[in-house]
C-alpha cells in the first residue's frame, strides 16, 4: 500500500511537471505544422509568465494574469512572424533572438517594476489559480485503489491542467477534422499547392504562430501563477527546449506529444523523488543524467535509431510567392 | 518587390546595412532604458566611459572580446558551410574539459609557454569532438543540426556539473569547481601592450590568448578565402545542389565545417580558464557561446567584421559591468536584451532596411543596382 501512495505522489508530480511543456509542445506544434520552425518556445514562456505573474500582482486577479501572459506571449509570437513569415528571415536566428530579448528583459523589468531582485512578490488567493476539486472526488477516496486514483491523481489540479490535457484531443480535432488543420498541414508541406488553391499562406502562417503564442504565454502563466506563487528569474529553466524536443520525439503529433511530455515529466519527477537514492537494478545514476535524459533521446531519435522523425517538409523555409 | 535581392555597392551592403540594423538595436534598447525610468543617453555616456575610460576598462574589454572572436569565427565558419552551430555554449563548456585535464596534469611539471600549446590542442579537440557528433548524424543520419546542437548544450551542461561536482572537485572542497592551477597554467598577462602606451592596467585579465583568438581569425580568413577546402565550403554554404555537382562530398564538408567550428568554440575555454580565472568553475563560458551568433551576424561572417563586432561586444559587456554599478535599474542582463535586439534586426530582421534602401540608391542611379529598372521602382 506504501509503494502504491508513493507512485501516486510520483505520478501526481508528473502530471504537474508536464503541464508547461505539455502547453508549449502543441505550441510549437501548430507553428511547425505550418511550416514555421519556433525555437524560441522558451522565451514566449518566460515573457509570458514574467507578464502573468506582474498583472496578477498588480491587479490581484489570476485571469488579468493569464490575460497579460497570453497578449504578451502573441506579442513575441507575431515578431517571430514579421521576422520569418514577412521578412523571410531565418527562422533559427529569429527564435533565438526572441530568447535573449525575453531572458533579459525579464530580469531588467521584473528589478525595476518590483524591486526584489528580479522576483515578482509572491502571489495568493484570487492571484492564483487554486486547486479545483472535481464533483466526487471526497466521496470516493476511501474506494480502494481507483478513490485514490481519481481523489489525488485526477482531481485537486489547477484549471490550467484541466484545459492543457483538454488541448489535446482539441488539437487533434483542430489538424485533422477541420479545414482550417488541413490547411494548416498543407501549408507546412507544400505552400505552392496551397498558394495555388487561392488561400494566403502568410496569413495561415500567422494564425499558426497566433496559436503558438496563445499556448506558451498558458504554459508562462501556468508556470507562475498556477505551479509557483510568483515569477523567479529563468523559471523556464530549458522547458521550452524539452517541449521542443517531446514535439520532435512526438514526431509531430497531438497524441504522441502528450505522451512524450508525460514521459519528460516524470523523469523530472521520479529524479527529484529518488534524488541520491539509488535505483531498482540500475544501482545510483548521476541526478545530471536523468537532467540529460530527454536530450540524449531525443538526439538518439532523431538519429533514426528508434524510429525515424520526419519535420514537415516545408519547415524551416520561407515562401516566396514568386519572383 | 520582384526582384528581392538586387546588388548594391559593397560598401552599403557591408557597411551602411549593419550599421543601420546596429542603430535600431540600440534604439530599441534605449526605449527598455527609458521603460525602467533612465535616460538612455547618459547611459550610453556611462557604458562607454566603462569600456575605454581608463586602461584597466579597455584591458577588461579587450579580454571579453577575446572569448567572442573565438565563438563568433565557430558561427561563421559553419555559416559558410550553410551550418547553424548553436552549440558554441557547449562545445566551449565540454572543451574546458580538455584544458582542465592539461592544466591538472602539467601544471607545475612544465613552464606556461609549454603547457599552452598542449592546452590549444586538448580545447581545440574537445570541442571539436562535440562538434563531431552533430555533423556526423546530420551528414550520415539526416538529424537535424540545429537542434542536436541545442540539445548537445543541454548534455553538456549536466556532464560538466556532474563532472565538477562529483569528480574534478578536490576532496574536501565545497566549491564546485578544480583546484587551483599552479604557475605552469597561468597565461602571462598583456597589460604590458597597454602600460607601453601609458595607460594604468591593474589586474585587469587581458592575456595572450587575445593574440591567439586574432591569429585564429587570420587563419579563418586564410581558410575561407584562399584555400579550396574554404571554397568548396562556400559552395556547398551557397548551393549544396551545385557543390554535389562539382563532385563536393557532402558529407566531408559537414564534418569538417562543424569540427573547425567547434574547435574555435573550444578554443575559447582558454581564455577565462587559463588566462583568468585559474581553475575550471561552473558556468565559465556565460553566454559568450550565444554571443557568438550575434557576434557573426554583426560581422557578416569575415573575420574582418567579427572582430570589430567582438570588440563591440566586449565594450558591451565590460560598460554594461559599469553601467549596473551607476544605474542600479539597470543590470548586467541588459546586455542579453541588447545580444537578442542585435540578433533580430542584424540577423532575422536583415532584409526590412534592404529593400527601402535599394528603392533610395535606385532612385538615385538606376544602373548602381544592377538591374534596367524603370525609374523609381528599384527595389
Amino acid at each position: 500500500m506504501e509503494f502504491v501512495g508513493i507512485m501516486l505522489q510520483i505520478f501526481d508530480a508528473t502530471i504537474r511537471v508536464s503541464v508547461p511543456l505539455l502547453l508549449a509542445c502543441l505550441a510549437g506544434l501548430y507553428s511547425e505544422r505550418a511550416g514555421v520552425f519556433d525555437i524560441g518556445l522558451e522565451g514566449k514562456m518566460l515573457a509570458g509568465a514574467f507578464a502573468g505573474a506582474s498583472a496578477a500582482a498588480v491587479t490581484g486577479s489570476a485571469w488579468m494574469g493569464l490575460g497579460a501572459a497570453v497578449v504578451t506571449a502573441v506579442f513575441f509570437a507575431l515578431v517571430h512572424g514579421f521576422a520569418s513569415i514577412t521578412h523571410r528571415g531565418n527562422q533559427i536566428v529569429s527564435g533565438v533572438a526572441i530568447n535573449f530579448i525575453a531572458a533579459g528583459s525579464t530580469i531588467i523589468l521584473g528589478q525595476a517594476w518590483f524591486r526584489q531582485g528580479g522576483r515578482t512578490p509572491s502571489l495568493s488567493g484570487d492571484a492564483r489559480f487554486g486547486a479545483i476539486t472535481l464533483p466526487g472526488a471526497d466521496a470516493v477516496r476511501d474506494v480502494p485503489v481507483l478513490g485514490p486514483v481519481y481523489s489525488e491523481l485526477i482531481s485537486g489540479h489547477s484549471l490550467l491542467v484541466y484545459v492543457a490535457f483538454l488541448m489535446v484531443p482539441f488539437t487533434w480535432w483542430v489538424l485533422f477534422r477541420t479545414r482550417f488543420g488541413l490547411r494548416l498541414r498543407a501549408v507546412g508541406e507544400n505552400p505552392a499547392a496551397v498558394d495555388t488553391a487561392g488561400i494566403s499562406v502568410t496569413w495561415l502562417r500567422y494564425r499558426a504562430v497566433i496559436f503558438t503564442g496563445v499556448l506558451t504565454g498558458m504554459a508562462g502563466a501556468y508556470l507562475s501563477i498556477a505551479q509557483n506563487a510568483g515569477f523567479v528569474k529563468d523559471m523556464t529553466a530549458g522547458k521550452g527546449f524539452i517541449a521542443l524536443a517531446a514535439l520532435i520525439f512526438a514526431k509531430w503529433k497531438p497524441v504522441p506529444a502528450m505522451f512524450a511530455c508525460l514521459l519528460f515529466g516524470f523523469l523530472e519527477a521520479a529524479s527529484i523523488r529518488f534524488q541520491g537514492l539509488p535505483w531498482p537494478v540500475i544501482g545510483k545514476v548521476p541526478v545530471q543524467l536523468i537532467n540529460a535524459l530527454p536530450f540524449i533521446l531525443t538526439v538518439i531519435l532523431l538519429a533514426g535509431f528508434i524510429g525515424k522523425a520526419i519535420p514537415p517538409r516545408a519547415g524551416g523555409v520561407p515562401y516566396v510567392k514568386e519572383r | 518587390m520582384s526582384v528581392p535581392y538586387a546588388k548594391l555597392p559593397g560598401w552599403a551592403d557591408y557597411g551602411l546595412i549593419p550599421i543601420i540594423n546596429l542603430l535600431v538595436a540600440f534604439l530599441v534598447a534605449g526605449v527598455v532604458v527609458l521603460l525602467v525610468g533612465e535616460n538612455p543617453l547618459s547611459a550610453a555616456v556611462i557604458l562607454i566611459d566603462g569600456a575605454f575610460g581608463s586602461g584597466q576598462n579597455i584591458a577588461y574589454t579587450l579580454y571579453y572580446a577575446t572569448n567572442f572572436i573565438f565563438t563568433g569565427l565557430a558561427v561563421a565558419v559553419a555559416f559558410h558551410a550553410g551550418l547553424f552551430n548553436i552549440g558554441g555554449e557547449g562545445q566551449a563548456y565540454i572543451a574546458g574539459l580538455g584544458v582542465a585535464l592539461v592544466c591538472l596534469t602539467f601544471d607545475s611539471v612544465l613552464p606556461w609557454w609549454l603547457t599552452f600549446p598542449l592546452a590549444i590542442a586538448a580545447s581545440a579537440a574537445v570541442g571539436a569532438l562535440w562538434a563531431l557528433i552533430p555533423a556526423y548524424l546530420q551528414a550520415k543520419r539526416g538529424s537535424h543540426i540545429v537542434i542536436t546542437t541545442i540539445m548537445f548544450n543541454f548534455i553538456a551542461a549536466s556532464a560538466m556539473v556532474y563532472l565538477l561536482v562529483d569528480v574534478l572537485k578536490p576532496a574536501g572542497s565545497m566549491a564546485p569547481q578544480t583546484r587551483d592551477f599552479f604557475d605552469g597554467a597561468q597565461l602571462p598577462k598583456m597589460g604590458w601592450l597597454l602600460e607601453s602606451l601609458g595607460l594604468a592596467v591593474r589586474s585587469a585579465p587581458l592575456n595572450i590568448s587575445f593574440l591567439l583568438a586574432l591569429l585564429m581569425a587570420f587563419a579563418v580568413w586564410v581558410l575561407i578565402w584562399r584555400t579550396k577546402l574554404g571554397y568548396e565550403m562556400r559552395t556547398f554554404g551557397f548551393s549544396p545542389k551545385a557543390a554535389r555537382y562539382a563532385g563536393v562530398s557532402e558529407s566531408r564538408i559537414i564534418i569538417i565545417a562543424m569540427m573547425i567550428s567547434g574547435g574555435l568554440a573550444g578554443m575559447m575555454a582558454l581564455n577565462p580558464i587559463m588566462g583568468d580565472q585559474h581553475r575550471v568553475a561552473l558556468d565559465f563560458v556565460a553566454g559568450a557561446g550565444f554571443v557568438g551568433i550575434a557576434v557573426a551576424l554583426m560581422g557578416r561572417s569575415h573575420p574582418a567584421g567579427i572582430v570589430p563586432a567582438a570588440i563591440l561586444f566586449g565594450v558591451l559587456y565590460q560598460g554594461g559591468a559599469e553601467l549596473a554599478f551607476e544605474m542600479p535599474n539597470i543590470s548586467r542582463d541588459m546586455i542579453v536584451i541588447i545580444q537578442g535586439l542585435v540578433i533580430l534586426f542584424a540577423g532575422a530582421l536583415e532584409h526590412m532596411f534592404r529593400a527601402p534602401i535599394q528603392a533610395v540608391f535606385a532612385s538615385f542611379s538606376p544602373r548602381s543596382v544592377g538591374v534596367a529598372a524603370p525609374k523609381g521602382e528599384g527595389a
